[in-house]
């Protein structure tokens, strides 16, 4: 009996906090739920109806097509950048230790710091970026990161991908290390070093880490709102507008609570869809 | 002393090769960081220089001014306190709720702990905007928008399953001995686990309090969206209003922005040997 009491208030906190919005967001989605709600204490029966508005919403296809760009973007320059620095920093070399822990800073520190550094760095006029590209002759006018449809979504790829970058190579590398040195020895001797040693040894030995990683970082990304409402807002004209920072849109800013609720729970149905393959990739990794 | 033997005397060309190269990969590691931490330089760079010039920011703070700070306190010091007391009680209620769930879930057979890791787990899928939105409502039934009490339990969403996860992890590998040893003494579950399994716990406390600080202090979600007034509002919040409107004085922004940065500084500079501990513990597990 004892160990519930030990139990109790954690699983309070988590049904509270997770269980019941989970539960309410359901709900609402079924409701006319409006800043008017808030008075009357009314929210009538909507049936499908938000769902049928969310869908025909032109803003939805956009959304959608962004959110998969910018997780598929992101995962992939994260994933790449992250493995090549997790196999530099494998070697001991003098002060690797001191240079791994300060690469962690991008992801330690608050996002929405991250998006206003950025937002200046990427000024169309004053930023940095465009000043060095401007003087190196790379582009003949500045671009405006921000501010043209067609570079805001590739801009907050970018930022997301320095954010991410820490946490891909800090768990690559903690599964590099796990590889026993032999058999890099032994493949050696098959004649197998550089890329066919990454090839033949250490690529299918990390697969398991690889697997956790890419799904965490996939859920991570599909819930990301900081970074974008910082940096663009979801613009210009939702260029750079995500399932997530449109519902955030539909629930803050236009108060159609199920609307937004509506949308919340596409999202939460595609994040479980990988929750179902983080779990498997994570069970796979403790059987090995 | 150190007894120099003949052999590092005469050191022979291949050593002496294999040693620069070994300087070789350290100065590539350098030339990495100064790459993936251009962003904060250049964010200290531009507090660090007067109001006027930052429209074009000099590469350098030649012309050392601390206006912007002067102002970004001015403006955002309530802000950065509030940042501070909800960090600070997300912080003790996230230890008081985990630290004794870890230890059930770590040292009792419970049959449904797995179902309860399962959940934890699951919690994590759960997109913020989702719990904001449903959390709004009830909030707004219940007083609790615009309070620090809200946004420190809203904010404790992400400490708790966090400081779970790790704390259990680490009683697993505590020695069962020591701890049937206090039960052959006639101590009780809690006493227990309050003078036996705690202070053995020390240093996964410390991370997961550290961790538990920096996601408290860098909420933005349910900043933005479970306050509706200027009486509660974090750091971040402040920040974001900030760049929200036109900026014409960017270097306050980036003072701003420097200070909130304070604690995640701090924690690697003081704390490093949790971090990456913190960080691989929290995934994977």
């Amino acid at each position: 009996m004892i160990q519930w009491g030990f139990l109790a208030p954690a699983i309070i906190f988590m049904l509270a906090f997770f269980g019941y919005p989970v539960v309410k967001n359901l709900i609402m989605g079924f409701q006319y739920y409006t800043i008017k709600t808030f008075f009357t204490g009314e929210a009538p029966w909507a049936g499908m109806a938000n769902y049928v508005a969310v869908f025909q919403s032109p803003v939805f296809g956009t959304a959608v097509l962004n959110t998969a760009v910018f997780t598929v973007g992101s995962i992939a320059g994260q994933f790449c950048i992250g493995m090549a620095l997790a196999l530099y920093f494998r070697r001991a070399f003098p002060g690797s230790g001191v240079l791994r822990s300060l690469m962690l800073l991008p992801w330690l520190i608050p996002l929405i710091v991250s998006s206003a550094v950025w937002r200046w760095m990427l000024d169309q006029d004053n930023g940095i970026l465009n000043r060095f590209l401007m003087a190196s002759h790379l582009v003949s006018g500045p671009p405006g990161w921000l501010s043209t449809t067609g570079l805001a979504l590739i801009a907050c790829i970018i930022v997301n991908i320095w954010i991410g970058i820490p946490f891909n190579m800090t768990l690559l590398y903690g599964g590099l290390q796990d590889i026993p040195e032999q058999l890099y020895e032994a493949a050696a001797l098959d004649g197998a070093t550089g890329w066919r040693a990454f090839r033949y040894v250490t690529w299918p030995l990390l697969r398991p880490v690889v697997n956790v990683v890419l799904v965490l970082g996939v859920v991570y990304t599909l819930k990301v709102l900081d970074i974008i409402l910082g940096l663009t807002g979801g613009g210009p004209a939702n260029a750079s507008q995500t399932i997530a920072t449109e519902s955030y849109h539909l629930s803050f800013v236009e108060f159609n609570f199920g609307r937004g609720a509506a949308l919340g729970n596409i999202l939460i149905l595609i994040s479980l869809a990988f929750a179902i393959l983080y779990l498997r990739a994570n069970r796979r990794a403790y059987d090995k | 002393m150190t007894v120099v033997t003949p052999d590092a005397l005469t050191t022979t060309a291949p050593v002496l090769r294999k040693r620069r190269r070994v300087w070789g990969w350290t100065a590539g590691g350098v030339a990495i960081i100064v790459v993936m931490l251009f962003p904060v330089y250049w964010m200290l760079n531009v507090s660090l220089q007067p109001a006027g010039s930052a429209v074009r920011t000099s590469l350098f703070p030649f012309q050392l001014s601390f206006a912007g700070y002067a102002k970004a306190l001015n403006d955002q010091g309530g802000h950065l306190a509030t940042s501070l007391i909800i960090a600070l009680g997300s912080v003790v209620f996230s230890l008081l709720i985990a630290a004794p769930a870890a230890y059930g879930l770590a040292l009792f057979r419970i049959k449904w702990a797995d179902a309860m890791l399962l959940g934890i787990l699951i919690s994590q899928m759960i997109p913020g905007i989702v719990v904001a939105n449903a959390l709004y409502s009830i909030y707004n039934d219940i007083g609790l928008l615009n309070t620090v009490g809200g946004l420190i339990l809203a904010d404790s969403t992400a400490g708790i399953p966090f400081a779970m996860l790790i704390l259990r992890a680490f009683m697993m590998s505590l020695p069962t001995s020591v701890i049937e040893a206090a039960a052959v003494d006639g101590a009780g579950a809690v006493r227990t686990f309050v003078s036996i399994v705690l202070p053995m716990c020390r240093n996964a406390i410390v991370s997961a309090g550290l961790f538990t600080f920096l996601f408290t202090w860098g909420d933005f979600l349910f900043a933005l969206t479970l306050t509706t007034t200027r009486d509660v509002q974090p750091v971040t919040l402040g920040l974001f209003m900030y760049i929200g409107a036109y900026v014409n004085d960017w270097s306050s922004v980036m003072a701003t922005a420097v200070m909130a940065s304070i604690p995640a500084i701090v924690l690697l500079v003081v704390a490093q040997r949790y971090v990456a501990a913190g960080v691989t513990a929290g995934a994977v597990k």
